[in-house]
């Protein structure tokens, strides 16, 4: 079907560019300015003295 | 327990019970002759043992109305004291594997004594029994509070727990009789297997089931691991074991890999079992107890979602480095040794997210021994990490392979990263299940944070002079071109840290020991009566209805 270097030379490429683009895309979410204070709410939130009890 | 159960999970749990008793003894049947049927009966007996709980109060009335809108936490107070149970009854077999190897005589001529089936009790009983049980009880326990959403029922939950506990059993009592398929931290036969997979499908479930319910948009960090702990262990699990049985009736089976490819798929589960179970999870933990026990919010949440990217899509190439100078090619090799580096980028903004939380509270770590666990925990992460990419580097490995420097670099991650983490979350989360205003003994879990830093420095330390010297002994030769030293002049050298090693071992058994009577009597002991104090805690359910009398 496929031979060796044919396999080995598309993990070789491919392998890099979406591991280099979805490194991107993560530094893009983490840094995206609208971002920020939903993720300043999360951290917020685990340590809030809420009452231990689901929201209903 | 059974009692907050509705009438509808009590049935259905009855006839889950009663077809794994039927397939418990079917297999009892099928495979008579073969040890095969003892784990029938296993099987059959531990459905039974859970039955008869079951039945002691099967007409109890319905759960009272309010019971619903509370944290569902029976099934996390169990896997704690499961996990704990484990935990004593793997570390101190542990200890006497490491015993065995100084004196190789304690295995008082038992065939199930010996060193090849004790080990992997060891290995299984505290990764998977002390360990698992640890994830699963934080991960349902992080997930409500995390989501603000009850579990979704209350069935599944127990199928998880119990279920695996079931894999648990089954994988430690096969070793002890000799079953194995031979492949690290993948040694149960293909029925256990099997049988993992459906808990852990029902696993994953629960996880997607109370985040659809849940009240709090955005899903926290800690949620991501313990997803990703979940989902990647299934992948890894089901890939790693695919075999096929001798026969229906037979424990033995063949995988469906051979030679180099059975190699890689082997090491590609076993560090990712290394990176998803023992990493994964356990940061999921720590991203959610540390910040809570601190009193602080994680330093950097962008940082936090950074690493869990870093970790989940890096880890995945790294496993080859437990291959080089093999048959496996040499590009494999360089590709694992290559992420095994850049893994050290996401592992130590983990660590350093963890200690950087704690600036502005030393002096809670100080004072509290548990929060100064979770602190000990990163720092060996950090450790435990630098030290693996280190050792996955080829030139470094042709030393260090096939040495005792592997074993002391695997306990620098199990016993100051993966334990420390678990006996600091497990000690910060007893109190609040149990409301209780706090642990029994203050003073037991600062003898139990010495006990255990002392065993894990002992410990490893000796394991490091023993790998080296062991390393650079088998790599001696004389100007003849020959080896200077035998095989018998290194178990020599060794014998000495051996010792050591051993000793390093119980200290951290008496730990988990202490920690065991800690938790037991803080659960056990009435919570003390104190206007204060009880104005502070939850307010608990009303006592369910009067039963009905007899003659009423």
């Amino acid at each position: 079907m496929f031979d060796h270097d044919t396999i080995v030379g598309f993990s070789k490429s491919f392998g890099l560019l979406y591991l280099v683009a979805m490194s991107i895309g993560v530094v893009i979410y983490a840094f995206w300015p609208a971002n920020k204070k939903q993720f300043e709410r999360a951290a917020e939130s685990v340590v809030s003295d809420d009452e231990d009890r689901p929201w209903l | 327990m059974i009692a907050q159960l509705t009438a509808l999970e009590r049935t259905y749990a009855a006839i889950i019970l009663v077809v794994i008793m039927c397939v418990g003894v079917a297999m009892a049947v099928v495979g008579r002759g073969d040890l095969f049927a003892v784990h029938g009966w296993i099987i059959a007996a531990y459905a039974m043992a859970v039955m008869v709980v079951l039945l002691r109060d099967i007409d109890a009335p319905e759960p009272w109305e309010e019971h619903f809108r509370e944290y569902y936490d029976d099934p996390t107070k169990v896997g704690i004291i499961l996990s704990l149970i484990w935990g004593v009854i793997a570390m101190a077999i542990g200890v006497w594997v490491a015993s065995l190897l100084a004196w190789p005589d304690l295995t008082f001529d038992a065939a199930w004594a010996s060193f090849g089936r004790l080990r992997p009790v060891h290995t299984s009983g505290v990764i998977f029994g002390f360990g698992g049980n640890a994830l699963i009880a934080t991960s349902f326990h992080v997930l409500q509070r995390t989501t603000r959403a009850r579990l979704p029922d209350q069935l599944s939950p127990w199928f998880v727990l119990l279920g695996y506990n079931l894999f648990c059993v089954l994988a430690a009592t096969g070793y002890l009789m000799g079953m194995t398929q031979s492949k690290e931290y993948a040694e149960p036969e293909w029925y256990a297997d099997l049988w993992l997979v459906v808990v852990w499908v029902v696993y994953f479930a629960i996880y997607i089931r109370t985040l659809a319910r849940r009240r709090e948009p955005h899903i926290y960090v800690a949620n991501w691991y313990y997803m990703a702990f979940i989902l990647v262990v299934a992948i890894l699990h089901i890939v790693n074991n695919l075999a096929v049985p001798v026969s229906i009736g037979h424990a033995k089976s063949y995988s469906l890999f051979s030679g180099v490819q059975d190699a890689m798929t082997q090491w590609w589960y076993g560090h990712n079992a290394v990176a998803f179970f023992l990493t994964s999870g356990f940061l999921g933990m720590m991203y959610y107890y540390l910040p809570k026990r601190a009193g602080r919010p994680i330093y950097s949440y962008r940082m936090s979602i950074i690493s869990f990217w870093g970790i989940t899509f890096m880890y995945m190439w790294a496993g080859s480095h437990h291959l080089h100078y093999t048959a496996l090619p040499h590009w494999v090799q360089t590709l694992g040794m290559v992420f095994s580096l850049v893994l050290l980028v996401p592992s130590w903004a983990s660590a350093g997210n963890a200690l950087l939380t704690l600036n502005g509270a030393w002096h809670k770590v100080r004072d509290d021994a548990v929060l100064r666990f979770m602190m000990l925990a990163a720092i060996f992460y950090g450790i435990t990490t630098f030290e693996g990419s280190f050792m996955a580097i080829r030139a470094v490995n042709s030393l260090s392979h096939y040495t005792d420097w592997t074993v002391g670099h695997v306990h620098v991650g199990a016993l100051g990263w993966v334990a420390m983490i678990t006996f600091g979350s497990l000690y910060a989360l007893v109190p609040w299940m149990w409301k209780r205003p706090a642990l029994y003994s203050a003073r037991l879990v600062e003898v139990h944070f010495w006990l255990a830093l002392a065993g894990t420095v002992v410990y490893v330390f000796a394991m490091w002079n023993s790998g080296i010297i062991q390393g650079l002994m088998w790599r001696t030769y004389d100007p003849n071109g020959t080896l200077t030293y035998s095989f018998l002049d290194t178990l020599v050298a060794m014998h000495p840290y051996y010792i050591a090693r051993a000793f390093g071992g119980l200290l951290f058994l008496t730990g988990i020991v202490i920690a065991f009577y800690n938790i037991w009597m803080t659960i056990t002991l009435p919570a003390p009566v104190d206007e204060g104090a009880a104005s502070d805690l939850p307010v608990e359910p009303p006592a369910p209805r009067a039963w009905a009398q007899a003659g009423e």
